[in-house]
């Protein structure tokens, strides 16, 4: 194109592949979705499951309680998956899975449904997410220990790029590090590093065979990206990413062919952004996000899926999603962004971004190399992270950073796309839990006991073999065609590999800066130590199986910094040790974080676990509540309930000490008791 | 916080004598419990220590005065173990493990996690519980996070005193730290059975224990021994350096918390071959002694020390004293001797 003036394209483009994140309730409700989604344009699936089957847990299992089908569909067997999949032809469909620690076994279930359908596993296409670095740093929904779970991704690696070719065995995520607070430069290295730890796994597992296959597997290892409203320089960092990730194929994995070098990636944009207060303005958050994806052809996205406008409220409807969609419909079909070639090639500004992230990233990669690579780091990335995301609030709070409607504009009109029943949201049918426990009951009277005992126990001998030789998708594979289950398959391997709790990096967390709000509120908690006897304790922690904790990890570092002693007990509790601990621990506060929607059950369940061990304390909540289910928690027993529109953690803070500072008054001078 | 209670800060709400009748048998009660065995006594109690409250101070005396020697008939039945080591050597697996094979055999267990990070003027992060693994409905466990002392791997005097108070009704009390040289002191002081935890390939241990930073513990750990070579070689170099101090008490042992596990029932009978070598009441007692020397100096300073006629004077007084007195009887031996003078 070098000396053809021409400012158009010869021919336009072809759009990139749409996608909307869905799932809910159970596999016949989502296959529902499903096709009403390709009905109005969809290009591909992009499948969400729910926490229990994302980490590994049939839905009678304790800690399936309160999740099961809440922010995604339950996948528990194969029956699940060919009614998930059923009259979508799976040798034509392009489907991509979020699912991590259990990616393996879902992988297997597609597998065997496509065998269902007559389909052979070599005509598939999709992705699995399969990032657990990332799940780790955080997500939360991981399942085994570091090294196993790599071990489980080699192993994936080096089975598709057989058996499953045009398949994409994992999507490195930048996407989720930007949610827990990453500037560009630590997702452009984190997600970097992360890669390079995958490549050099799956360069270990394949042996010998690596000269042969490396390259095939360099060209099918694909990103899954953020994308938030400072969409300039957002698209600059995708840029960035593709000229670091072709230098690392072709330097570190002596891959040659152009092709294989691409740096792929799907997007699903922010969410981090979006508001509570004025939601509607999320749209065109939304739009300008977009655009980050799709404006410069040389770092293009070729699979988008956009959030809902009602994110930050609750789970969105099926015409919230569709309002997404076709967001994505205008601008690939109505604009003319698709006819020109890059429209950024030669310009200075954008030139000049791309060099600025990729300097800042080779250093901040070179720091994780230090540390031993990215498994290693996962400790120092965590802090880091923790460590960004509250410089972010304190922007917010402070009003550095404008967030319209939130911290500036705030005057609005009563809006009328959050004045129903149910307040513009999705609410799952509480009946729904115990369908599934019963349906997986049922599933495992009827099947063929032995067949599934045997397949298990292969599992459990290939899981433990000398020098991993043996490859886990075989007998993965196996279990799924034999009739077992998500939890089964993650039990065999638990019992195998041991179970595993990341890094929390709030412990490493520096100390805020102290400001006048902070010293206030030091003030007001050493009063209150004065008038306790102690220090004020608070018990921080996530009941059920949501792993998305970087609104209690923020909550815990303030808690911290303005003098409390603060025990942070990090994710997937169950009520019954949230009440030991807080019994054990002496704590005046307990403070839960809940996203996943599971708040009606498992607060009042905390509640009843706390009373059952005597524990007389004030419990408050935070989380994504929408504001119709406030007042059923309050009456639970709950003390307060904080939602994404308190984004200033002070006035938490303030007002968690003034909640202790009561209760002691009417407790008289010392709240130590007799329990 | 205030640190001088003696004098009372008089801001109590109006129903504080109410409240003082009502709370007055608190400290014994739960002294009472704690000396019968009953486990669940024992959260309220550590509330009680850990409170600066004048009132509560008073039921920390009687508390205490529940569980001396005296009043048990002899030293308090459990196992204090200190554990301490650097970040990152697998103390927190280790102590899983170890909880395990403890709870299987039937013995009851409590934890005190010390928190190096909290400091004097600021708050804490207390993350140590959630990387324990226990079953909470088993009430034969207690994990409880506490705040440092104001050294680095310093005991916070209510951790001192907890670990004596719980050693009346848990059959073992652990008590956590981070840290090598100071922390592995402190432990010292109030543990029965020292227990350093090493990762494979550190010098650190190495180095304090030649230099003599270190006093030399009663077992040291080896961890991460599926790491082989290396985990051999550690323990090899530590044993050599034990030898060429003369020190031959210090059993060396390399254990693996991954499963499968290996050397934590070794681990489990060394600690119980270490205390009955050991002369517990003599430790104890030397405990309870330095704990109210501590105590003394923390809440009356130099001056208080020197009105007794000074550090030493102070220690020979402790010495003369009935060896069944707690703590807080023998503060008030000194507080005595101030007065006097």
């Amino acid at each position: 194109m070098s000396s053809d003036p021409s400012a158009r394209l010869p021919e336009r483009d072809r759009p990139w592949m749409m996608r909307t994140y869905a799932g809910h309730s159970t596999a016949k409700a989502s296959n529902e979705l499903y096709r009403g989604n390709l009905a109005k344009g969809q290009t591909g699936l992009s499948v969400a499951f729910d926490l229990p089957t994302q980490t590994g847990y049939d839905p009678d299992d304790e800690l399936a309680r309160g999740e099961v089908g809440k922010v995604g569909v339950p996948v528990v067997h194969r029956g699940d998956m060919a009614a998930l999949m059923d009259g979508i032809p799976l040798d034509e469909m392009n489907t991509s899975m979020t699912i991590n620690a259990t990616a393996a076994w879902l992988l297997a279930l597609y597998i065997v449904a496509a065998e269902d359908q007559g389909v052979e596993q070599r005509s598939l296409q999709g992705t699995t997410q399969n990032d657990i670095i990332k799940e780790f740093l955080a997500r939360g929904t991981y399942a085994f220990p570091p090294a196993p779970s790599m071990r489980l991704i080699a192993d994936m690696i080096a089975y598709t790029v057989e058996h499953v070719p045009k398949w994409n065995p994992i999507n490195i995520c930048s996407y989720h590090l930007q949610e827990a607070g990453a500037t560009p430069v630590q997702e452009i290295a984190y997600a970097m590093s992360n890669a390079i730890a995958v490549l050099d796994a799956a360069r270990e597992r394949l042996g010998g065979r690596a000269d042969e296959l490396m390259a095939d597997v360099f060209g099918r290892i694909s990103f899954f990206v953020n994308a938030g409203v400072r969409f300039v320089e957002e698209h600059a960092k995708l840029r960035a990413m593709s000229i670091l990730w072709e230098e690392l194929g072709r330097e570190r994995y002596g891959v040659s062919d152009e092709r294989r070098l691409r740096f792929r990636y799907g997007v699903q944009v922010n969410s981090l952004g979006l508001t509570e207060a004025q939601p509607e303005n999320n749209v065109q958050r939304i739009v300008l996000e977009a655009l980050a994806v799709t404006l410069g052809r040389d770092a293009r996205a070729r699979a988008i899926q956009l959030p809902a406008w009602n994110e930050a409220l609750g789970l969105p409807r099926p015409w919230d999603q569709q309002w997404s969609l076709r967001i994505q419909q205008v601008l690939a079909y109505e604009t003319d962004i698709l006819e020109y070639p890059d429209i950024f090639e030669g310009s200075k500004v954008m030139d000049g971004l791309v060099a600025e992230l990729l300097e800042g990233a080779r250093e901040e990669m070179a720091i994780v190399s230090e540390h031993g690579g990215a498994v290693e780091a996962v400790p120092y990335m965590k802090a880091a992270l923790v460590d960004s995301h509250r410089a972010r609030i304190q922007r917010i709070e402070s009003g550095e950073q404008v967030v319209v409607g939130q911290n500036r504009f705030t005057e609005t009109e009563v809006s009328p796309l959050t004045d129903d029943a149910e307040g513009g949201i999705l609410v799952v049918d509480p009946a729904v839990e115990a369908e599934q426990i019963e349906s997986v009951r049922r599933w495992r009277a009827e099947r063929d006991q032995q067949a599934v005992d045997a397949a298990l126990a292969e599992l459990a001998r290939v899981a433990n073999s000398e020098q991993h030789h043996e490859n886990l998708m075989v007998p993965t594979i196996a279990a799924a065609r034999a009739g077992a289950t998500t939890g089964e398959w993650a039990h065999t391997l638990r019992e195998v590999f041991g179970s595993y709790r990341a890094p929390t990096g709030v412990g490493e967390a520096s100390a805020a800066p102290a400001d006048n709000e902070l010293s206030q509120l030091r003030e007001e908690v050493a009063d209150l130590a004065e008038k306790l006897g102690r220090r004020p304790k608070i018990l921080v922690g996530k009941p059920g199986l949501d792993g998305h904790s970087n609104g209690a990890e923020q909550i815990a570092v303030r808690a911290r910094d303005a003098g409390m002693d603060v025990v942070y007990e990090g994710i997937r509790l169950t009520p019954a040790q949230i009440a030991a601990s807080a019994l054990q621990e002496g704590v005046h506060v307990i403070g839960l974080s809940i996203l996943s929607g599971s708040h009606r059950e498992l607060i009042p369940a905390v509640i009843a676990a706390l009373h059952d061990a005597e524990v007389d304390v004030p419990v408050v909540v935070g989380g994504i509540i929408p504001e119709q289910d406030v007042a059923q928690l309050k009456q639970a027993g709950v003390a307060a309930v904080y939602t994404p529109k308190d984004f200033d953690i002070s006035r938490i803070m303030h007002d968690i000490v003034g909640i202790v500072g009561a209760e002691t008054n009417g407790h008289g001078p010392s709240s130590n008791g007799s329990a | 916080m205030s640190d001088s209670p003696s004098t009372g800060s008089g801001e109590r709400p109006p129903s504080a004598n109410e409240d003082q009748q009502r709370k007055d048998s608190v400290g014994a009660t739960l002294g009472k419990r704690l000396r019968e065995r009953d486990l669940s006594a024992a959260p309220a109690t550590l509330n009680l220590l850990e409170s600066s409250a004048p009132a509560d101070r008073e039921q920390t005396a009687e508390l205490l005065r529940e569980l001396s020697p005296a009043a048990l008939g002899g030293e308090a039945p459990g196992h204090i173990v200190g554990v301490t080591g650097p970040p990152g050597a697998g103390k927190s697996t280790l102590l899983s493990a170890l909880l395990h094979s403890w709870r299987a055999s039937g013995k009851s267990v409590a934890m005190l996690a010390v928190d190096p990070s909290s400091k004097r003027s600021g708050g804490s992060l207390l993350g140590d519980r959630a990387r324990i693994d226990f079953d909470p409905a088993d009430r034969a466990v207690l994990i409880r996070s506490t705040a440092a002392g104001e050294r680095l791997g310093g005991l916070a005097p209510a951790t001192r005193v907890a670990a004596q108070a719980l050693a009346a009704a848990f059959d073992v009390v652990v008590i956590e730290t981070v840290g090598v040289g100071q922390a592995e002191t402190e432990v010292a002081d109030v543990a029965d059975t020292v227990v350093v935890v090493v990762q494979p390939g550190s010098g650190d241990v190495l180095q304090f224990l030649k230099s003599g930073i270190m006093e030399t513990p009663d077992v040291l750990v080896v961890t991460k021994a599926d790491l082989g070579q290396i985990a051999l070689a550690t323990r090899r170099d530590l044993s050599a350096a034990l030898r060429s101090l003369g020190t031959k008490a210090t059993r060396v042992l390399a254990v693996s918390s991954l499963p499968p596990p290996q050397g934590i029932d070794e681990l489990v009978s060394a600690l119980e071959e270490q205390r009955t070598i050991a002369d517990i009441a003599a430790r104890r007692l030397r405990a309870r002694r330095s704990g109210a020397l501590l105590d003394f100096a923390a809440e009356h300073g130099e001056r208080g020390l020197r009105a007794v006629g000074g550090r030493h004077t102070a220690e020979q007084l402790l010495e003369q004293q009935d060896p069944g007195l707690d703590v807080q009887a023998l503060v008030r031996v000194l507080e005595t001797a101030v007065a006097k003078a």
